[in-house]
């Protein structure tokens, strides 16, 4: 794994020495192949340069990271209770931080701010409940992490922490076999069971299995003041507001999930992608939210915008043949000269359906006449295979733009349907707006897509990148406009998070989200769990 | 309010003027009426077709809400209010036709050139339209002055190939048949004049506006000052169609709407004596065919010069940036029309009178209008070097203070004078290098002496309609010259009460932005102690050895305001019919006014003027010493006496040293 970027250490973007883009490794569908058109675009949308370049210090300066704080009792205690831990400075600056732009800015200029003091692995249960104990007993502050994937600065160790921090790692991974879990979250690779639950995680195929909320049947929590669970595995159950909700997406403020009961389902026998091109966006959102009204969405369902679509474009790899190639022009001709589609405002809906064969092409059909009334023309697996590579390479797009004085980060938010089109379309300016006003040299990428559906309405994703050159502060310069977006989003009607949860990162609109009476109810929770605060990552509230 | 920093309105820099009407002159109206025009549109939309537009109004889902609504609690069929619906909308909509444009195009020009001797625009001002028209849907908003107002913004627009608006037009002009048609199909739509608690009717008006403004197919112009202003002071703005047009913006349909604020200015108004009488109670001929071709009589007068200023596009974004919360619209579908909260009220009225001020700063003044003002101050009249004199020194004074003064630099003082007075000579007389407005001019033999008083007036509330262009220049040290003089003590606290009184009595005459009192009493020192008529200390304000004159003057330019509304509530006060109804009070008022003229015990004229009467009456009501009470269908006016005696008087108190201000006037003569 890298220790300043996304992901599996041999895998990354690269431009090779004919300036051509690469992605090294052998793990993904892109993998060892070349992407020619990444550069056209790359520089073309950013104004970015191949010949200027902002590379990574290489190796973490180990020097940086202040000597550990260590709880000499509760360490003692501890190795008498036989828990793995470590305060090798690796160890902890990997536990360090999350995703977010900062984090990774900072650690890419070799900048290494408070990291835990130790690192401890539970191997069970029983190993947490003594960790808590102990935590309570001495007075550290623990920080639960999973698979370190938080984009909200929730790993961020707080400031104003003046215990000995430890970083309780449970990163133990699903592994049966046969079934599965169908929730596939973009950082599912990486990402633990114990983070979801902690989150509020949403997958991609939610349409088919659910949401984390779901899918969970039963939770085990260690906290301070015990363990709290169910007593039974009932699938409903009327008895008082659901204690799992003060778990789910409690951002490892009250305790340590040990244990989840998830839903199983059978690996499906079929998959099949697919895509649709739509005239322009207003077209494509209409055609989605129909699809939501007649409940056939297939697992997974997304609408690219304009920049989005040119985007993926851009991962195309090298064409195998002359003929792939002629097929290509002749779908273009065929969509833009002959349906008179405008190629800088056409988008695309990509497509995911799961099940058993012949349930999976009656429900294709059914979804792409629906699309057909919204003018709406199928345009091959292929562009929606493409589709999805995307958001599982996007954050290693992003290390690859950092090397080339390119930021940028995504946001999400869900939105009743009425408003999707207007709080797209706006939050997209506002961006653009806020760049231009900070000083920003060259307009930014700001893209969004409608990547889930529901009944009463959407989940919407952004990309948000700009080229820094020419700035002295550009992460500040980033965090302005993030900013400024979140209010845009907010004051359009859409909410504070769908699926990245809240950290510390957006804190401060919490009040406006679920009112005084809301926060001070989650609060006096927090207050009953845990009134010392050993869960001091000082998230959520 | 109070910790923002002093404006400070003689840094102001405007844009240089052309002439439109050099190139008319020299090349035919006709091929440029026929010319190609190809106006830079919003994000590149096409126009869309009237019946288009109609269909998108019709079925939109704000409307079919208000027509279920409208039907359930009438008991009407929903097909039958949504015909109502449709008629409504054919009464209302616009039929743009390039072809009724070019038309225009080509008379305009003609008339155009007859009538004045230039058409002044600003051109950057133009491009900051072109730019504006691009970027987000434009809201244009000229003061208004004269029916001609609209005919030259689509004139200049069609000129300058900017895309043509859609203008808010009063139901009155439907009443002129033909030419009601053709001003509809060159963009203009009409709306009822009062359609209170109509809710379908609203709902019809709201959404055909906002339609068109969201889509993005014409700029939409309206009046902010809902009708035009027959004493050429600005009006207190009508906030319903702004809260229409700003609506998009708050609901997020729009991420931003550009509202671009126009001043045009006359030379000479067309409508001049017009507006005169019905001031003083003529009532103004009800628009038709017939009366606009008497009209034809005006065509062959000169009517000097005109001026356009485009504002600098004012974003609603930022306007409304940290004043509106957007969210409150979040908890219910935006097709449910709600009624603008409290604070979004108060910014719709902050919004409007900033805008307001606007256009009154870019107000382009003629010098004829500092020459009005000294003779409406000398009802004897001038010595024509004397005037001289004092317009020039006037004239620094005005530009000491900011105005936007259109003064031919390269010619003598006493030629532009003499020109000035040449353009307005049926206003006045000239006789052995004395000057006088033309008051006791009565030609005709048998004038009965309440006859002779209405024709000095008419010319005084004529003089006066040009005085008042440039009262908001010297409305603010005005007011604090009053104050000084009524406080009766240097103490600033004293000074500023007195100036809060003044001007909170004044705020229905005046373009006065609510809640900005400290800002302009800050702004008022300002000017004064920079023009070193004032020291302000800490606590004090101190006259300096050589402000006398100024603040004489300035005095005197709030006199004839001062002595109306003194002459208004001593009617209240002596009135003793107890059912004294709101329609019967102008009338009344007017004749108390009269008698006191004609018996030598006012000599204001101005006091006789409608506006004025009106205008303290809103202010009386407003500081609740008259109360309106509605007895059956009438409107009857109750007046608290006492309250109303003590306004006088304080009034009164700012108007008692005005001899002594007048003999260092003398003095200095």
């Amino acid at each position: 794994m890298k220790w300043n970027g996304w992901g599996y250490s041999d895998s990354r973007f690269l431009f090779n020495k004919k300036g051509q883009a690469e992605f090294t490794g052998k793990r993904y569908r892109l993998s060892g192949l070349i992407l020619p058109s990444l550069k056209d675009w790359f520089e073309g949308t950013f104004g970015a340069n191949l010949q200027h370049k902002s590379p990574a210090t290489p190796t973490v300066n180990l020097s940086a990271v202040a000597p550990p704080d260590l709880n000499e009792p509760f360490v003692e205690d501890l190795k008498a209770a036989g828990v793995a831990m470590s305060h090798d400075p690796e160890d902890r600056v990997f536990r360090a931080h999350g995703h977010c732009l900062h984090e990774i800015f900072a650690l890419r200029e070799g900048r290494i701010g408070r990291v835990p003091d130790m690192v401890v692995w539970p191997s069970c249960h029983k190993d947490v409940e003594k960790i808590v104990e102990l935590a309570c007993k001495h007075n550290v502050c623990l920080i639960p992490y999973g698979g370190g994937t938080s984009v909200s600065s929730a790993l961020e160790c707080p400031r104003e922490e003046t215990r000995s921090i430890v970083s309780l790692d449970t990163s133990q991974m699903l592994n049966e076999c046969g079934y599965c879990t169908g929730h596939e979250p973009d950082s599912m690779e990486f990402s633990s069971l114990g983070g979801w639950v902690a989150t509020r995680a949403s997958g991609m195929k939610k349409n088919i299995y659910g949401n984390i909320e779901e899918l969970v049947v039963h939770i085990k929590m260690v906290t301070p003041r015990g363990v709290i669970e169910k007593s039974c595995l009932g699938p409903r159950m009327s008895t008082g507001p659901d204690i799992h909700h003060f778990i789910l997406g409690s951002e490892g403020t009250l305790g340590v999930v040990t244990e989840v009961t998830l839903k199983i389902r059978p690996i499906p026998e079929y998959q099949k992608y697919g895509s649709v091109v739509f005239p322009n966006f207003q077209q494509g959102v209409a055609c989605l939210r129909e699809v939501a009204r007649q409940r056939c969405a297939p697992a997974s369902i997304r609408l690219m915008d304009n920049e989005q679509f040119q985007f993926g474009h851009a991962l195309k790899p090298q064409v195998s043949s002359i003929f792939t190639s002629f097929l290509d022009g002749l779908k273009k001709f065929y969509i833009t000269k002959f349906k008179g589609f405008d190629p800088h405002h056409l988008c695309v809906a990509t497509l995911l359906f799961e099940g058993d064969r012949g349930k999976v092409l009656q429900h294709e059909k059914q979804v792409y006449d629906i699309a057909a009334k919204f003018g709406g023309l199928a345009a091959g697996e292929d562009n929606g295979q493409r589709g999805y590579m995307l958001t599982f390479v996007i954050a290693y797009l992003r290390d690859l733009g950092m090397d080339y004085y390119v930021i940028g980060e995504s946001f999400e938010t869900s939105v009743p349907w009425d408003r999707v089109l207007d709080l797209c379309r706006n939050v997209k300016e506002r961006i653009v707006r806020e760049c231009k006003e900070r000083g920003v040299q060259f307009p930014p990428l700001s893209t969004c897509r409608v990547t889930q559906t529901y009944d009463a309405g959407a989940c919407v994703y952004f990309y948000f990148a700009f080229n820094y050159r020419g700035l002295s502060d550009p992460v500040h310069v980033y965090e302005q406009v993030e900013h400024a977006a979140r209010e845009e989003i907010l004051a359009n009607g859409g909410s504070l998070s769908h699926h990245h949860g809240v950290g510390k990162l957006r804190k401060e609109w919490m009040k406006e989200s679920v009112s005084s009476v809301g926060l001070g109810m989650l609060k006096s929770v927090k207050e009953y769990v845990d009134p010392q605060n050993v869960f001091g990552n000082r998230n959520l509230l | 309010a109070a910790s923002k920093t002093p404006r400070h309105p003689v840094l102001k820099k405007r844009d240089d003027f052309e002439d439109v009407l050099e190139e008319r002159r020299r090349s035919s109206d006709l091929r440029y009426a026929l010319r190609c025009y190809t106006p830079t549109l919003y994000k590149g939309l096409v126009p869309c077709k009237a019946s288009m537009l109609k269909t998108i109004v019709l079925q939109s889902d704000h409307l079919q809400y208000v027509i279920k609504q409208v039907s359930s609690e009438s008991g009407d069929s929903t097909e039958c209010v949504a015909e109502e619906a449709s008629l409504i909308l054919d009464e209302m909509a616009h039929r743009l036709q390039l072809s009724t444009i070019r038309f225009f195009a080509f008379t305009l020009s003609k008339a155009f050139k007859r009538l004045f001797r230039s058409v002044c625009v600003n051109e950057e001002g133009i491009q900051r339209l072109q730019q504006a028209v691009q970027e987000h849907p434009v809201v244009l908003l000229p003061s208004h002055r004269s029916y001609m107002d609209f005919l030259m913004m689509s004139y200049l627009l069609y000129m300058y190939d900017l895309p043509l608006p859609v203008i808010a037009a009063g139901m009155d002009f439907m009443s002129m048949k033909f030419v009601g048609e053709m001003l509809r199909m060159s963009g203009a739509f009409f709306i009822r004049r009062s359609f209170g608690g109509d809710k379908l009717y609203w709902a019809v008006f709201s959404e055909y506006v906002k339609t068109m403004l969201r889509n993005g197919y014409a700029p939409v112009e309206f009046f902010l000052e809902g009708t035009r202003s027959r004493t050429c002071k600005s009006l207190t703005p009508k906030t319903g169609l702004l809260n229409i047009v700003m609506e998009p913006f708050f609901k997020g349909a729009l991420f931003d709407v550009n509202l671009v604020p126009v001043s045009i200015s006359y030379e000479r108004i067309l409508e001049e004596s017009l507006y005169a009488r019905e001031l003083l109670g003529v009532p103004k001929p009800k628009e038709s065919t017939s009366g606009l071709l008497k009209a034809r009589r005006v065509l062959s007068e000169d009517y000097g010069s005109m001026h356009v200023y485009f504002g600098h596009p004012v974003s609603l974004r930022s306007l409304a940036e940290g004043k509106i919360n957007r969210s409150q619209y979040n908890l219910l579908p935006r097709y449910i029309p709600q009624k603008p909260r409290v604070d979004t009220h108060e910014f719709l009225n902050d919004a409007a009178f900033r805008l307001v001020r606007i256009q009154e700063e870019n107000m382009v003044l003629k010098p004829w209008v500092l020459i009005a003002t000294l003779l409406l101050q000398n009802p004897d009249g001038l010595e024509l070097s004397f005037l001289t004199e004092q317009t020039d020194w006037l004239r620094h004074l005005a530009l000491a203070f900011g105005a936007f003064l259109d003064w031919p630099d390269h010619e003598a003082c006493s030629e532009v004078i003499s020109c000035s007075l040449a353009l307005h000579r049926h206003l006045l007389s000239v006789s052995a290098g004395h000057v006088q407005l033309n008051v006791t001019d009565a030609p005709q033999v048998e004038t009965t002496p309440e006859e002779a008083v209405f024709h000095r007036a008419v010319v005084v509330l004529s003089c006066a309609s040009y005085r008042n262009q440039i009262l908001h220049v010297f409305l603010r040290p005005a007011l604090l010259a009053v104050a000084m003089q009524s406080a009766n003590s240097n103490r600033k606290d004293d000074v500023y009460n007195c100036f809060n009184f003044l001007r909170n009595m004044f705020s229905n005459e005046f373009i006065l932005c609510p809640g900005d009192s400290i800002q302009d009493f800050e702004e008022a020192c300002y000017l004064l102690m920079k023009h070193g008529v004032l020291q302000v200390l800490e606590h004090e304000i101190v006259m300096s050895a050589s402000g006398h004159s100024t603040l004489a003057f300035l005095c005197s330019v709030l006199d004839p305001f001062l002595q109306g509304y003194q002459v208004v509530c001593r009617y209240l006060c002596e009135e003793t019919n107890e059912n004294l109804t709101e329609k019967d009070f102008i009338p009344a008022v007017r004749s108390f006014a009269l008698k006191l003229i004609l018996a030598g015990r006012l000599k204001c004229c101005e006091a006789l003027s409608s506006d004025l009467q009106k205008n303290a009456l809103a202010a009386l009501l407003r500081l609740k010493a008259v109360r309106k009470v509605k007895v059956g269908d009438q409107v009857t006016l109750k007046v608290n006496k006492i309250a109303v005696n003590s306004l006088e008087d304080t009034l009164g108190k700012s108007n008692v040293n005005q001899n002594s201000w007048c003999s260092s006037m003398a003095m200095l003569k």
